[in-house]
């Protein structure tokens, strides 16, 4: 299956060249751009790991371009997303969120079902991914040691 | 002073002359002001009318009485302080009216709604009377909390960003049982819609009870998220004949994971002030179907502007409420449904009158409403529902998803690929409202679905003469 969590999961994956287009948009909207990934995608999954901070006040949507490859190649079988923030008055949130990487396969969910009285049921989506501990999904052992930190945190260089 | 003695003459006299006429008077910043279209009766004055319109919605009765000396009256008395003739309307008259803040009740539109348009509509004197527009002070504002939610917080919620969200609403509206009901609503959200929703009459008929609607429902929401990835809902209608039942839907809604349950309009003001309530404590997000406004919001010289019944809804405190799409099948004027928008949407809207605003409005930090376009749309016309409604509202296309010739799930893919490869495509720096028909051609050569949606609706449109514009045309600006 092929999640389809983002702004534009039912369009073809996005070239770099789309990816920049859309990033330079959000930096011209005032709004600043994150990398963020998770081999997690459970639909009620928001915190994705941080690949660093969130790019404030910058003018070239070169330098995202270059987190999103550092992001790659670092966990080339996670998910991988590019967020626009909108600080302004009133808004505070989220405004453009679209995937940039997904794993090679991704075996989607499982709706567990519990039976309670009354014809009632309780559902629960559970990722066959979440099976494996975190970083052993989706087939490989992503990031290099000492490349990136346990927590997530993005180290050296 | 004669005139302050006449004042007080036991009998009959204008309610010009009884202090309800006051073009003098500056309005208060703490004042409710309105903005009224009057059509008086053949040789009554339209000051005459106005200060009429001030006294019957606030403290007049038809005569003097002598217990306004009771009370510091010309505090309490609304004050007519501007009467506009209206250009190219023969015989009407924009009457501006302020009401001081001490009139109303904090926090109820009831009451609000009770002196605004009570007695005074089936006024005599007047032949017609319309309440067109407004201005809600701050002060009062603050009074109401609003949406349950609001856009920012339903979109975390959701988890979905920089696009319209995209619904339908389950057809026929009538008729399916439970658990056909519940086929519709997979195909639709698995095909790519993020809400479905019942339809205003969708209740508990015999044909299919509430219970078992919600029932299959929520299975099929379930399983679309399992196929998807992504959170999906369905408008559950809580509708119901008194409150204890309303409650008792919505808490089931509530129980098997809803995040979304729906009223109609027909409730009435306080039971949508319960449901807010409810939803707020609650955490589900409240849509509000604008069924029966037609009745008093689309006759240009009566009734009461749906600018009004935003307003008043926004306040109330709705997560969504339908307000228009200018190009499907039901009324609305792109110019009066721009301005409805912006009401809902904005925290400060400028006096507008070409988009039919007459004041000022601010909402302070009051979350906004997401208006719910549904009517007669369809994939093909994403460029224009784009360009006249923008990002934060719902697209809801009923027949343009369920009546698609490959299946309800292709039609929902069509409306899904359509939305996302407008928005990419502006993103993009493409003027959409030029290339719109190019960039869905392009998207639909990777996407049959859309292609098949195009060449069925791509021609459909709905171009009748609106019955309810602005009364002033914007000039055109190069």
């Amino acid at each position: 299956m092929r999640i389809t969590q983002g702004t534009f999961s039912y369009l073809p994956d996005l070239t770099d060249d789309e990816i920049r287009a859309q990033v330079q948009y959000s930096i011209d909207q005032g709004w600043a751009v994150a990398v963020e990934f998770s081999d997690d995608p459970h639909p009620r999954n928001v915190l994705w790991e941080m690949w660093g901070l969130p790019m404030f006040g910058i003018a070239d949507a070169a330098a995202a371009m270059h987190e999103v490859s550092g992001c790659r190649a670092a966990y080339p079988g996670h998910y991988i997303r590019v967020s626009a923030y909108d600080a302004s008055l009133g808004r505070q949130t989220t405004a453009l969120s679209f995937i940039v990487n997904r794993p090679a396969a991704e075996p989607g969910f499982r709706l567990d079902r519990q039976e309670a009285s009354d014809r009632r049921i309780r559902y629960s989506l559970h990722p066959y991914a979440t099976d494996q501990p975190a970083g052993e999904r989706y087939g490989s052992v992503s990031a290099a040691p000492g490349n990136v930190m346990p927590n997530g945190v993005r180290g050296g260089s | 002073m004669a005139a302050a003695q006449e004042r007080w003459h036991a009998g009959v006299i204008p309610y010009a002359q009884m202090g309800y006429y006051a073009p003098d008077y500056v309005p208060q910043d703490t004042d409710v002001l309105a903005a009224f279209r009057i059509t008086p009766q053949p040789g009554v004055p339209p000051e005459e009318a106005g200060a009429a319109v001030a006294g019957e919605s606030s403290t007049a009765t038809w005569t003097v009485v002598w217990t306004d000396r009771l009370t510091a009256y010309d505090h309490y008395q609304a004050k007519c302080y501007r009467v506009d003739p209206v250009p190219g309307r023969e015989g009407e008259y924009i009457a501006y009216i302020a009401y001081d803040i001490d009139l109303f009740e904090e926090g109820s539109i009831p009451n609000l709604t009770s002196s605004i348009i009570g007695n005074v509509f089936g006024f005599k004197a007047l032949k017609a009377l319309r309440l067109e527009d407004m201005r809600i002070p701050l002060h009062y504002i603050k009074t109401y909390q609003g949406p349950p939610h609001g856009i920012v917080m339903e979109r975390e919620y959701l988890n979905k960003y920089g696009r319209p969200l995209l619904g339908a609403t389950t057809k026929p509206k009538l008729g399916l049982s439970a658990r056909n009901y519940g086929r519709v609503v997979y195909e639709a959200l698995r095909g790519g819609l993020d809400f479905t929703k019942d339809d205003e009459n969708i209740n508990s008929q015999p044909f299919m009870r509430w219970r078992d609607r919600f029932l299959f429902t929520m299975e099929a929401v379930n399983r679309a998220q399992e196929r998807t990835g992504e959170i999906k809902g369905h408008y559950l209608n809580v509708t119901a004949a008194t409150m204890e039942d309303m409650y008792e839907r919505a808490d089931f809604a509530a129980s098997l994971g809803s995040v979304i349950v729906m009223i109609d309009l027909t409730v009435g003001y306080t039971a949508m002030h319960s449901m807010s309530r409810w939803a707020r404590r609650n955490g589900v997000i409240l849509h509000l179907h604008r069924a029966g406004h037609s009745t008093y919001t689309r006759q240009k010289s009566h009734g009461v502007s749906f600018r009004v019944i935003a307003k008043w809804c926004r306040m109330i405190g709705v997560d969504h409420v339908h307000a228009g799409t200018v190009v499907g099948k039901l009324e609305g004027d792109p110019a009066n449904v721009r301005g409805y928008y912006d009401t809902l949407r904005e925290a400060r809207i400028p006096c507008h009158p070409a988009q039919g605003i007459y004041f000022d409005q601010d909402w302070g930090s009051m979350p906004g409403t997401m208006p719910v376009a549904s009517g007669g749309i369809h994939a093909g016309q994403m460029h224009q529902l784009l360009g006249y409604l923008g990002e934060d509202v719902v697209l809801q296309f009923g027949g343009g998803t369920i009546g698609h010739p490959m299946g309800i799930a292709a039609g929902a893919t069509a409306n899904r690929v359509a939305t996302e490869a407008m928005i990419k495509a502006r993103n993009e720096g493409r003027d959409v409202a030029r290339e719109g028909e190019d960039i869905l051609r392009d998207a639909a050569r990777r996407c049959q679905p859309l292609q098949v949606a195009l060449d069925t609706w791509g021609e459909i449109t709905f171009n009748y003469e609106p019955t309810d514009t602005p009364d002033v045309v914007a000039t055109p600006s190069l």
